[in-house]
């Protein structure tokens, strides 16, 4: 199938993981929706053939939420990137979280702006370097599925394209609970973010994506030990499941 | 049968969308729209559908455009400063020919300006604001009566011509009470299914596709990219982008007598007034006070796309008199379909002209 994508970019595995996911619920294709604003991560719903929607840079989320409140009985499920959903669209997405839309968001989390040639994103780490942080980044990065959490999602948990199986299972975990769901992927972008930041090919950086990640286990048990929590590395896991009040979810 | 009514402009807004078969609403509050979406709020739990308060104007318009995919006739209602945050989307809506109701009820500005005064400086930006090549449906209402009947008109043009279509009102026909007839029952043109198995973007001889209503298996990809006829991105294609943009901005523009709703009073005459919305009735007052038959009016009940045959009218013209709440945008666009005289007739500030100002201009031209 012809694609925008790279080699090596990780946003195919993280689609595969989702329509996994989706083929789990066994959900009929008619009753489908993706979502998605602008970027590499949300070109996904241009190969797949349900009904999509394929926005504007940060609104897929306010069109997702008029898609799902109409027609609560539809599944919605968001494809959207790190400066699609936390930069311009940072505000739409903590009020889907506050209403806990009934929505899936999986957001490909690639530390940058892949599409427009490698910027510094709201996620970039301190020190990394992209076009637009060329001696390095200053700006503290956000924690998006912490933020999630702190906003009022039902779901959130984070993988990254190296654990396929602790991906897929995350977002059909997602799917499952109703309210707002966010399964964040940290993805390899080799041409936007590796090749400046010392990982070359998509190799590297999975490696290094398996190298850094901490199971939420370990990591909270780190935390009550008091035992210094490395910078450079992340939990990864399931970081909330609850049961607040919810908006637009099917009546049973 | 009609039942008679003491409303606010608002109200019958709201009302006449909930006739026409509004569903959904996603607004943001803002004077001097908000009763608008407080109207909504309260009816329309009532009738079946669903009021969304959104964080933003972006949002707003985002989340009507994603209700209208579903197949449910969906408004918003703004002014001024969120009006402008709606652009994006507004061109979204164009490039996807999602059908929506915008209505803009035109405060002063530049920027927060005058959040209770009224205007109509939003005409050009509500024409051409968003970017790229565009054409829109603008329709102005002249009275709460007009405010119901042209709401409702508005989702039938939006639906039967898959564009976005504005009610560009103003804070004087919003706030006003005026008594108003209630029909029973409004005209509804629903927007046309796809057939099954037809491209989704391919268009007939009208230039409009048949709608693929989300969740009835067309699996139809919406992009704002430049697309083919099958939905899908191409958009380095000279002759896709060219074909696509004219076919879009031709099937609006190419409907204009169609589409043409306006009044014409005294068409001998060789002083005419042109006008839309509140100014319109100072318009009428002044007419009737002067009793001239030298002395003409044409209103603009649909403003965009602009009817300039009706120009043609007046065949004596010898120059026509364009007030506006505004320094002359409609102004321009009279001018630029006549050869006869054209003079804006600005009011700044929030009033309205008064009939004898206009009055005594027109004598200057006699
Ligand atoms: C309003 C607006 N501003 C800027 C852009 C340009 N733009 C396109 S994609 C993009 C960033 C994409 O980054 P991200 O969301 O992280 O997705 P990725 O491409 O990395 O998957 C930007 C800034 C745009 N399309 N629209
Ligand atoms: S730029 Fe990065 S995110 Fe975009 S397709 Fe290439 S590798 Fe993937």
């Amino acid at each position: 199938m012809p694609h925008i994508y790279c080699t090596g970019c990780g946003n195919g595995t993280v689609i595969n993981c989702t329509l996994n996911a989706v083929n789990q619920m066994g959900w009929e294709p008619e009753d489908t929706v993706f979502i998605s604003g602008i970027g590499c991560s949300s070109r996904a719903p241009g190969y797949i053939v349900t009904d999509s929607l394929h926005t504007t840079h940060g609104r897929a989320i306010p069109f997702a939420t008029g898609v799902k409140l109409s027609r609560p009985d539809l599944h919605v499920v968001v494809f959207t990137g790190d400066g699609d959903m936390a930069a311009i669209g940072g505000n739409h997405f903590i009020h889907a979280c506050r209403r806990n839309i009934d929505l899936t968001v999986v957001c490909m989390n690639n530390y940058i702006y892949g599409m427009t040639g490698g910027q510094g994103s709201p996620c970039t780490p301190l020190g990394a370097i992209s076009t637009t942080t060329p001696y390095g980044c200053h700006e503290a990065p956000f924690d998006l599925a912490s933020l999630a959490v702190a906003a009022g999602a039902n779901y959130v948990s984070r993988w990254t394209s190296y654990h396929v199986k602790e991906l897929t299972r995350a977002v059909q975990a997602g799917l499952e609970t109703p309210g707002f769901s966010l399964v964040e992927a940290l993805v390899q972008c080799p041409t936007g973010y590796g090749r400046r930041n010392k990982l070359r090919d998509a190799h590297s950086m999975i490696l290094w994506m398996r190298d850094h990640a901490v199971l939420m286990k370990k990591w909270k048990q780190m935390e009550a030990e008091g035992r210094p929590l490395p910078a450079d590395k992340f939990p990864v896991g399931e970081f909330v499941r609850r049961n607040r009040p919810a908006m637009g979810v099917p009546e049973e | 049968m009609t039942r008679l009514e003491f409303w606010q402009g608002n109200t019958a807004c709201a009302e006449g969308a909930l006739a026409a078969g509004c569903r959904f609403f996603g607004g943001y509050p803002i004077t001097p729209s908000t009763e608008v979406a407080e109207h909504m709020a309260r009816r329309l739990p009532k009738v079946g559908g669903v009021f969304v308060q959104m964080e933003d104007e972006l949002a707003s318009i985002a989340s009507v455009i994603g209700a209208s995919w579903t197949g449910k006739r969906s408004m918003t209602a703004t002014s001024g400063p969120g009006f402008s945050l709606m652009m994006e989307n507004l061109g979204y809506a164009i490039m996807t020919e999602t059908p929506c109701v915008v209505v803009n009820v035109q405060r002063g500005g530049p920027s927060t300006g005058q959040p209770t005064r009224a205007s109509q400086g939003d005409m050009m930006q509500c024409r051409f604001g968003s970017h790229g090549d565009i054409a829109v449906i603008a329709v102005s209402p002249g009275s709460v009566q007009e405010m119901y009947e042209l709401t409702a008109k508005a989702f039938n043009l939006s639906d039967r011509y898959r564009v976005p279509t504005f009610v560009m009102t103003d804070e004087i026909i919003a706030h006003m009470r005026e008594r108003i007839e209630v029909p029973d029952a409004v005209e509804i043109v629903e927007r046309r299914p796809l057939e099954k198995g037809a491209l989704p973007f391919a268009a007939g001889e009208d230039g409009v596709p048949g709608f693929p209503t989300f969740g009835q298996g067309y699996g139809v990809h919406v992009t704002g990219l430049t697309h083919d006829e099958r939905g899908y991105p191409s958009s380095t294609d000279p002759e896709v982008h060219d074909r696509l943009v004219r076919r879009l901005v031709g099937k609006v523009e190419g409907a204009r007598r169609e589409m043409a709703d306006y009044e014409v009073t005294n068409p001998d005459a060789e002083v005419v007034f042109v006008s839309y919305g509140s100014p319109g009735r100072s318009v009428k007052q002044a007419v009737r006070d002067m009793d001239d038959e030298r002395v003409g009016s044409l209103r603009l009940r649909v403003v965009w796309p602009f009817p300039d045959f009706a120009l043609q009218e007046f065949t004596n013209a010898r120059v026509f008199l364009v007030p506006e709440l505004n320094l002359g945008q409609i102004a321009r666009e009279v001018a630029s379909h006549t050869a006869v005289p054209v003079v804006p007739v600005p009011e700044l500030g929030g009033e309205l002209h008064t009939p004898a100002r206009l009055a005594k201009t027109a004598e200057e031209y006699l």
